[in-house]
């Protein structure tokens, strides 16, 4: 527990995590302080990039091996079912709408990306390693969750004369080639065929700046956390509050199974413990907008972005690593 | 100079349903569109702005298209198409122009 607390201590004092909370409180004070959007698109492109190479790089020095494509498997089964048990949730928490809650339950089986390049952050300062296929793990979680979320629309709202959600093959393309998952596979794959080699090579421009990209990236995280918490807090109820972070201990248990059972590392474990345990805010919402337009974004951005990811970046990772440590004996 | 009587459609909608927006114009006939990003606004589904989004979820543009009076009833059905669902708003105005054979 001791432990815990120490990390979580040390967390909340790292640059990154006091970015973020500047531009979270200088948001609900209505402060004029914003990022423009090229500028946030473009610090989005650079970490999923840089965090991609480095994954592949390091799946190139340390070799393949077989619990990579069980570590997928896992991956996407996770993904698949994290949304059951957070509409089952949902239903019995809060008073939400079936739509509404297969949109929020769809944020919470896919990833957040920016936590899990925080959490990686964590363990190489912590000097824990990971797998370095954990990337393409992150990646592979993106999508399924929102099918996931669409069956459960069509199964349980059809009894409740509830619109469906609609699902075509053009938006199957969208969420199969978002750009955010063809650039982080994109970059996971050069970084792999280039190994150390190519590393060195751009090492300038994605390792040294990395840290203080992410610390303005947060800034922006902060303010549009911020900024969507000040305008939703009449939607948010205290049963949504609770499963905001419930939720995410439930889907970091499930990520832990699952990283034990693959025999991951303490890093690796720790990662499987925080996409689990992540929700999306880049390609879910953007997909729930087309496929379940009906569901308010308001709530689920709100929760997936303005309390969840919050309590991941503060509490949640520094759990995460500590049990992961405590779990493996790492 | 001559000038000759035309509609034109504003259309502002969420940038997700842009590609489909402007497929569904150009089935109907529609030859030309400008698509316009939209910084900020209010509306009945709340406030929205282009800060800081990494996400196209909540973003929204401006896609206007002046056509021949005659088309607008068939771009008009194909925009509602998908509209319908969500949030957007559509407004047709009489204007002038030069050059009637390029709508």
């Amino acid at each position: 527990m001791d432990g815990i607390l120490a990390l979580a201590a040390e967390n909340l004092i790292s640059p990154v995590t006091l970015f973020f909370a500047l531009g979270f409180a200088a948001a609900l004070a209505r402060s004029e302080l914003s990022v423009p959007e090229a500028i946030a698109k473009g610090m989005s492109l650079y970490l999923l990039l840089a965090i991609g190479f480095k994954g592949g790089a390091s799946l190139a020095e340390h070799g393949v091996d077989a619990t990579l494509g069980l570590s997928l498997v896992a991956g996407l089964l996770l993904s698949f079912t994290m949304p059951l048990v957070a509409f089952g949730l949902l239903r019995v928490m809060t008073g939400l709408s079936v739509v509404d809650s297969a949109a929020v339950a769809a944020h919470y089986g896919s990833i957040s990306i920016v936590t899990f390049v925080a959490a990686s952050s964590v363990l190489t300062a912590a000097g824990i390693e990971a797998e370095g296929y954990m990337v393409a793990v992150a990646a592979i979680m993106e999508a399924p969750a929102i099918l996931s979320a669409l069956w459960l629309v069509a199964r349980v709202g059809k009894d409740k004369d509830q619109q469906g959600g609609d699902m075509n093959s053009g938006l199957l393309r969208e969420i199969l080639l978002n750009g955010s998952i063809v650039l982080l596979i994109g970059s996971f794959a050069i970084g792999a065929a280039t190994g150390q080699e190519g590393l060195a090579k751009i090492e300038a421009f994605i390792v040294a700046p990395f840290m203080g990209v992410l610390c303005l990236f947060l800034l922006d995280m902060g303010l549009v956390a911020g900024r969507g918490l000040r305008e939703a807090r009449g939607l948010l109820r205290p049963g949504l509050l609770a499963f905001g972070i419930l939720m995410p201990l439930t889907g970091a248990a499930f990520g832990a199974l699952a990283g034990l059972g693959l025999g991951l590392s303490t890093g690796g474990v720790a990662l499987m413990m925080t996409l689990s345990a992540s929700a999306s805010y880049i390609a879910v919402p953007a997909a729930m907008r087309v496929a379940l337009p009906e569901a308010k974004p308001a709530i689920y951005l709100t929760l997936a972005l303005g309390i969840t990811f919050p309590f991941n970046l503060t509490l949640g990772i520094p759990i995460y690593m500590a049990v992961a440590q405590a779990l493996t004996g790492g | 100079m001559q000038t000759h009587r035309a509609k034109r459609v504003e259309i502002t909608i969420e940038a997700v349903m842009k590609r489909r927006l402007t497929e569904a114009l150009e089935e109907a006939g529609v030859v030309g569109y400008t698509i316009t990003p939209v910084l900020g606004g209010s509306g009945r589904s709340g406030k929205w702005s282009r800060e800081g989004q990494v996400s196209r979820a909540t973003g929204m543009v401006n896609v206007v298209c002046i056509i021949r009076p005659e088309r607008l009833e068939p771009l008009l059905e194909a925009a509602f198409a998908i509209l319908e669902r969500h949030i957007g708003v559509v407004n047709v105005t009489d204007c002038e122009v030069l050059r009637a054979e390029r709508f």
